[in-house]
């Protein structure tokens, strides 16, 4: 029956050539579901050989090697010889705030103003953004959307990726307030560089202290959140201060601190909001985290390292050193996840990143876990997320091999909440308009899996 | 307040009228008053001679007359009608000439063109010709008609500083444009313009840098080189007065100019080599002015066969004590902080020609200070002084008038109280063209003995002893232990002094014995203080004073005893010790002497991918010898061979990068929109750490392009990433070139935020550009082809030749003749199918072929059209939404192409991506189904056939390039590393020896780091750290992630 369904589908598409506009959410998952004969990645760490995952109404019910699956109209996967994992999650993403960088009408993603605390991210998130289910076809199933901005920039939320609107994506709303950290760094002599046919002139001005005056800013911003607290313990208010009551979760845990910034001197300083407000932490970016792995670890501060592939800071580093410092916050103890801002690929290969980690010191069960549950508990959606374990949710991607590594990735399903979701995106439907113009005889949009 | 002003200068012009004024009035010029006329004519006695580096004469007289020398011996008789002058215990030296001056024609400093020089930026609005009015060149930076001797004026503030240090004179010029006119050789005298000059034309200036040009061509090192390159062509052909050109005068001045000698300001070790190489080319030879590093390269300047103006500014010591800021100062920084004193002596240990310059100094004040410090470093003294004397003046031609101390030459020369590289001697006066200025004038006598002391009061006569030390240092004895205070000024003396206080005297001690007996300015005197002043009659001083009490007095000093001339206190010391130089001057560059060899290998056993068609061999032997794979099989052999166990690893060709913009000066010349005449390979770089990280990705040749700028942009250059080589060496060798074109967003400048204003600003308007340059370019060819059958014919025919007008060579048309003509080749960024599709269009109709379409994201969509003109494509692996005209782009696009037919690549664009190419090519098995050895070929055998260097690179062949790489895993997982990356047979790369360099870098950080703060706490300046941001080029295309120190130049107006 339900391969005559496929069929059907599979049919009408080399009929008349899809657009993405027809790939649809799908509903929620009702009844039970076994998938068997899997070697499952936890996402905890630990792999499990032959396992069987069962899911009831979108949640995993049971996990191991010693489930009996009903006979009778249950349905089974059968994923013998393929690989599972946790759906993965994309820890700082602009997805469906920016469409296209270049074009400024795409991009909602960065306000005016320096104090934007109240700006929520959410309320621009596009659901139909041509991105989204790129990302999916990679595994990522839930992302952390984050604005951006020159100081506070505002609040993310946690979205997964198939629904009709924001509401249905939302996971978990404003959990993160994030702030940009100024420089604190000397500005470049670029005279230095005058060689070169006279580029620069003078005009790159060393009147300001960039040091100085992030300090300042950073004191202001200090001074904002102490007078929050004073808001906040007066109860009532003849003026309601919208910027205060957006922080409010900052003071009361429901929210978290994510510190955008890369040099020891911006994590010292946000060391401090731990000790001075009791903020949960997290350190966005973090290049030179390496350096101060065990203080992080001391204060209880999480870090979302944000391209592993990226060039060493200074030339004198160590030529891997952005691949390695995952294995340093590892060894360290601190909680940590792995992004990938890179603006041209647009997140897609965050299993990568987690693979190089993988290839400099962390284990590959550690690499993956980075992507998995370290993201779920940074963004304190632990509880739904981030592993295939009892009671969480079921997002789960099976793969033909190793996910981290190019040459094995191959994504051939992947459930959201339990449900199947159409992996075809505007990639596989253009591979799959000129494979017929050449007729060549490769597609790539998804037979449906089950 | 303008009145006082006035009084100021005035009195200020007054004092410094020389003393023996109107020594002699120019003819033409009116008198006020009456005439004075005198010969300044003088006899320097019992003086040591140094007339030049190789005679010193003890002893000797020297007689001038007229500002020039009459006579220089140890036998010359003092005439009569002259001043003697006794300069016992005295030295002589000819005065010091700085070659690379601008006193007295110094730029306004107010030019109102903030940003000096801009208009280069990529998306900034573009000034396309000159803003200079008058019958001049189209380019602005080209000033050849500037002559500093017109402009010149006397200006004795900037003269005064430059006399004490010891100069006379100096070759001055103004210091502004690419071509900089001529510059003029005058004294530091003071008397009047038309007298000072020695020689009004003296030298032609030029540089790389467009000054106050506020026009934006060029934008780059590349562009600057070409425009050099092509005003010696245009200049060559105005000589022919050719009527559409009229009246040119940067030209008529540029050939004017060729006669004389060629100075160019290169700033920088590797800008020396460019700019000689440009000489090369015209038949020029530079003398070059260097920046300071060119220790660094010193075998490449020794080769140069220039003579060289060494730099005395050193970098300064920065405060690294945080951690913090010392984390962003990089070793080579450090290294050359360290190293930079020692680069005269290494152009005197290479043995070449060159001259010292105050130029650069922070301040003129640390001329000595820096020299002195060279000297420390291995300078010797008789080369500083040749330096600043025989040298500069043998290079201008004025010898015969200045630079050594003979006869009929100009009388200008120092007197000095000691040889005049000690560190003690002072120079007392500059004679400048027979005019005596004095410097220090109280170092003529050395006052310094016992002097008997006796002081007039009214309560009656006090006797002291007075032991003085120097002018401002005595010890003075009487009943009682005195506190002392005094000066002397050459002529003034002033004495004060009170009974010790006993908290002095308890406090002072035995260290403390100078601030007593050494009337150090430290010791405060009571204001009861007896206080003398008197003057000087030699051996005996009287004056006036002041008692405590407030009486007068009256008082006299007899020197009693003379003191013995102490030694100069400096000994001979060994140079100062200084690390050894890196190949490239950066961290993991190789110390000299242990560069890498090429050896001869024998990797055993390994999973051999050789791209040909045997595949991949299992269990397998490579051996490389002299640069070549000499065999592939089993159980090879080579006595002493080294051998590398491949068991469980993977060895293959080397990854090429078919589109890289590392290791060049300048990527991008867009201040127009076809600029075929630039190249890149004018200005590679060859110390840049992307060409070491990228080894450690296995990659061992990067194709180094132009950025998109523009339609047509410059030549491009291959290289083979051969670490710790020259730019020349680089290369890689006899390669056909290659040239970037560009379409779409970059070329109309979409992303410009100022509104674009270059034409053309549509796809539309692309077109148009390609045809007219390939239409002006058949034109051209067509014209040359003329002129030279009509040559050949009255040749033949033994015509004159005169009537015959030479076309005017244009390199930017000689480049787009060589594509007609398929000797260069087309590599072009694209991206959607109309303008692939065109282009396609445009080259069938001219009858050109394009090489490779770059980038070519859009690829898929047109891969039988692109098949059938003959193109490659070189494409990213998986970018995509960053642009408009990205939006259709997918990561099947290489395997689409590739199934269709065409030869397919996957470059990376980016400095990171390049290091990972190989993971990469293995996306196109995730995205498309490709096998193993179709994505690997990815990037190398392909990239190799579109470069045209497949027969040498690209697979595992005998006899191709030894050009290898051992991997850990098989290469095209993400767990694969590079363990040993090869080329030439050169381990460049060996990963084992990478954690030992990464150790020896930490090592000599510390080390440097601790000499650096070292250097603060024994009290010496130094400055804030300053992070050491590197220049990053890119395509402009989009973003990367190469840190926080980096500063991509072609990208900064969107930053």
């Amino acid at each position: 029956m339900r391969r005559i369904f496929f069929s059907i589908l599979l049919g009408g598409f080399f009929m008349t050539a899809f657009s993405q506009e027809t790939v649809l959410p799908t509903p929620p998952h009702k009844g039970t579901m076994y998938i068997k004969n899997a070697t499952i990645h936890v996402g905890n760490g630990t792999v499990i050989n032959n396992g069987v995952i069962q899911i009831k109404d979108g949640k995993i019910e049971k996990v191991g090697t010693d489930i009996v699956i009903p006979q009778g109209d249950v349905k089974v996967i059968d994923v013998k010889g393929k690989q599972v994992y946790p759906g993965i999650i994309l820890p700082v993403s602009n997805l469906g705030l920016v469409e296209i960088s270049a074009i400024r009408a795409s991009s909602d993603v960065r306000e005016i103003g320096e104090m934007n605390p109240n700006v929520r991210s959410i309320v621009a998130y596009n659901t139909d953004s041509k991105v989204i289910n790129t990302l999916r076809s990679q595994g990522v199933l839930m992302a952390n959307i984050v604005p951006q901005g020159s100081f506070l920039a505002g609040s993310s939320s946690v979205v997964q990726l198939d629904a009709w609107n924001y509401q249905d994506a939302a996971v978990k709303t404003d959990g993160g307030m994030h702030l940009y950290m100024p420089s604190l760094m000397p500005r470049a002599d670029l005279s230095r560089f005058g060689g070169g046919g006279g580029r620069f002139g003078p005009q790159q001005s060393t009147s300001t202290d960039p040091v100085k005056e992030g300090l300042n800013k950073i004191e202001e911003l200090k001074s904002f959140f102490t007078q929050a607290k004073a808001y906040f313990a007066e109860g009532t208010h003849k003026e309601t201060n919208l910027k205060f009551e957006a922080v409010k979760g900052l003071f009361d845990k429901s929210q978290r601190l994510y510190v955008h910034g890369n040099t020891v001197r911006q994590m010292l300083v946000a060391l401090d909001f731990v000790k001075q407000f009791n903020f949960d932490v997290v350190i966005v970016g973090g290049s030179d985290c390496w350096q101060i792995a065990d203080l992080l670890k001391q204060h209880n501060v999480s870090v979302i390292l944000g391209q592993m592939h990226s060039l060493p800071t200074a030339v004198d580093d160590d030529i891997d050193q952005p691949y390695k410092s995952a294995a340093a916050l590892q060894k360290a103890g601190v909680i940590f996840s792995i992004s990938d801002d890179d603006p041209q690929t647009r997140g897609k290969n965050i299993l990568f990143n987690a693979g190089t980690a993988a290839t400099y010191g962390l284990s590959k069960e550690e690499a993956l876990q980075a992507i998995t549950l370290n993201a779920a508990k940074i963004m304190g959606v632990a509880d739904k997320a981030g592993s295939i374990e009892v009671g969480k949710d079921a997002n789960i991607v099976i793969s033909d091999g190793d996910l981290l590594d190019m040459r094995t990735s191959k994504v051939t399903a992947a459930l959201i909440q339990g449900r199947e979701i159409d992996l075809t995106d505007k990639h596989k439907l253009l591979n799959d308009r000129f494979n017929k113009k050449y007729d060549l005889k490769t597609p790539t949009t998804p037979a449906k899996p089950f | 307040m303008r009145k006082s002003l006035f009084m100021y200068r005035l009195v200020f012009v007054l004092t410094l009228l020389p003393v023996t004024s109107g020594l002699f009035g120019q003819a033409t010029f009116p008198e006020n008053g009456v005439v004075d006329p005198r010969r300044g004519s003088y006899a320097f006695t019992n003086a040591t001679i140094v007339k030049d580096v190789a005679t010193t004469l003890n002893n000797a007289t020297m007689v001038i007359k007229d500002g020039k020398i009459i006579s220089v011996g140890t036998s010359t008789k003092v005439p009569a009608g002259v001043v003697e002058i006794d300069c016992k215990g005295k030295f002589i030296y000819p005065s010091f000439i700085d070659i690379y001056a601008d006193y007295g024609t110094s730029l306004p400093t107010a030019q109102g063109q903030a940003g000096g020089g801009a208009g280069g930026g990529f998306f900034a609005p573009q000034q396309f010709v000159s803003n200079a009015k008058g019958p001049y060149g189209w380019n602005q930076a080209i000033k050849s008609e500037v002559d500093a001797f017109k402009v010149f004026a006397i200006d004795d503030a900037k003269a005064k500083p430059l006399r004490e240090a010891g100069f006379g004179t100096v070759l001055s010029h103004m210091r502004d444009g690419i071509s900089r006119g001529t510059g003029t050789v005058v004294t530091l005298g003071t008397s009047k313009e038309n007298l000072v000059m020695l020689k009004e034309k003296a030298s032609a200036h030029y540089s790389f840098s467009k000054g106050t040009s506020t026009q934006s061509y060029p934008g780059s090192m590349m562009g600057t080189i070409a425009l050099l390159r092509q005003s010696f062509l245009d200049a060559q052909w105005y000589k022919q007065r050719p009527t559409e050109e009229g009246v040119n005068a940067s030209l008529q001045a540029w050939n004017d100019n060729l006669s004389l000698p060629q100075i160019f300001d290169a700033n920088d070790k590797w800008n020396c080599l460019r700019a000689d190489r440009i000489g090369d080319e015209f038949g020029t030879q530079y003398i070059l002015k260097g920046g300071g590093n060119e220790y660094q390269r010193i075998k490449e300047m020794k080769a140069t066969n220039a003579a060289f103006i060494v730099t005395l500014n050193y970098p300064q010591a920065q405060d690294v004590e945080d951690p913090n800021e010392a984390r962003f100062v990089s070793l080579n920084d450090m290294k050359h902080w360290e190293m930079a004193p020692a680069n005269a002596a290494a152009f005197e240990k290479a043995g070449i020609s060159f001259c010292l310059t105050t130029a650069d100094l922070r301040n003129i004040t640390q001329f000595w200070t820096n020299l002195r410090k060279a000297m420390e470093y291995g300078l010797s003294e008789n080369k500083a002084m040749e330096a600043l004397t025989k040298t500069p003046a043998t290079l201008l031609g004025v010898y015969d008038k200045v630079g050594s101390l003979d006869e009929g030459k100009i009388a200008n020369f120092i007197i000095t109280n000691g040889p005049v590289f000690n560190e003690k001697s002072v120079i007392i006066q500059n004679w400048v063209q027979g005019e005596k200025y004095s410097v220090k004038d109280d170092a003529w006598t050395n006052i310094a003995g016992t002097y008997k002391l006796t002081v007039n009061t009214p309560a009656g006569t006090e006797n002291y002893t007075l032991d003085v030390k120097s002018n401002s240092s005595l010890s003075m004895f009487g009943k009682d232990t005195l506190s002392t205070k005094f000066t002397y000024d050459g002529k003034s003396i002033k004495l004060s002094y009170a009974p010790m206080q006993r908290r002095q005297r308890g406090g002072g001690g035995p260290g403390g014995g100078g601030a007593f007996g050494g009337g150090q300015q430290a010791v405060q005197l009571p204001a009861s203080a007896t206080r003398l002043a008197g003057y000087s009659t030699g051996t005996e001083w009287n004056g006036t004073g002041t008692d405590s009490l407030g009486n007068s007095l009256t008082w006299t000093a007899v020197l009693e005893k003379a003191a013995d001339p102490k030694p100069d206190s400096v000994k001979k010391k060994d140079p100062v010790a200084v690390g050894k130089v890196l190949y490239p001057f950066m961290p993991f560059g190789f110390e000299e002497g242990s560069q890498p060899r090429q050896e001869n290998i024998l990797i055993k056993n390994a999973t051999v991918w050789t791209n040909e068609k045997e595949g991949v061999l299992q269990n397998t032997d490579v051996l490389l010898k002299n640069g070549k794979i000499a065999a592939i099989g089993k159980n090879l052999s080579d006595a002493g061979a080294r051998v590398i166990d491949g068991t469980g690893k993977y060895v293959s060709p080397g990854i090429i990068d078919e589109h890289s913009h590392i290791a060049a000066a300048s990527i991008n010349e867009g201040a127009q929109v076809v600029t075929s005449e630039v190249r890149i390979t004018d200005n590679l770089n060859p110390d840049d750490i992307n060409i070491y990280r990228q080894l450690s990705g296995g990659v061992t040749s990067s194709h180094i392009l132009h950025g998109s700028a523009n339609v047509i942009g410059g030549q491009t250059q291959l290289i083979k990433l051969r670490w710790g080589a020259n730019a020349e060496d680089l290369k890689f060798k006899n390669w056909d070139g290659q040239i970037k074109f560009a379409l779409g967003e970059n070329v109309k400048r979409s992303a410009s935020t100022q509104g674009n204003t270059r034409y053309p600003d549509t796809r539309m308007g692309v077109e148009q550009v390609l045809i007219d340059a390939f239409t002006r370019a058949k034109d051209y060819k067509k014209a040359w082809d003329d002129y030279n059958t009509e040559k050949d014919k009255l040749v033949k025919a033994k015509k004159s030749l005169t009537a015959l007008v030479m076309p005017r060579r244009d390199l930017e048309l000689d480049a787009l003749v060589e594509i007609l003509d398929r000797k260069r080749f087309i590599t072009c960024h694209s991206y959607v199918q109309s303008e692939i599709t065109g282009l396609i269009d445009v080259a069938d109709k001219a009858g050109f072929k394009v090489n490779t379409f770059t980038h070519i994201l859009e690829g898929y969509k047109v891969a039988d059209k692109m098949l059938k003109h003959g193109a490659n494509a070189s494409t990213f692996s998986d970018w995509w939404a960053y642009k408009m005209e990205v939006e259709d782009a997918i990561p099947y696009n290489a395997a689409i192409m590739h199934k269709v037919g065409l030869n397919v690549a996957i470059n990376s664009d980016d400095a990171e991506m390049a290091r990972r190419l190989n993971q990469e090519a293995a996306k196109t098995m995730k995205y498309g189904d490709l096998t193993e050895e179709e994505a690997f070929k990815m990037v190398t055998l392909n990239p190799a056939k579109m470069l045209r260097v497949d027969d040498r690179v690209g697979s595992l062949k005998v006899g191709k390039d030894a050009d290898v790489v051992v991997w850990s895993d098989n290469p095209l997982s993400i767990y694969a590393k590079s363990l040993y990356t090869i080329v030439d047979g050169i381990i460049y790369f060996d990963r084992a020896k990478d954690a030992d360099m990464q150790k020896w870098v930490d090592n000599e950080r510390t080390r440097l780091i601790r000499k650096m703060n070292g250097e603060k706490r024994s009290g010496a300046a130094v400055v804030a750290a300053t992070p050491s941001y590197q220049i990053i080029h890119s395509c402009s295309d989009h973003g990367h992630s190469h840190g926080l120190l980096t500063i991509d130049v072609d990208n900064l107006d969107n930053q």
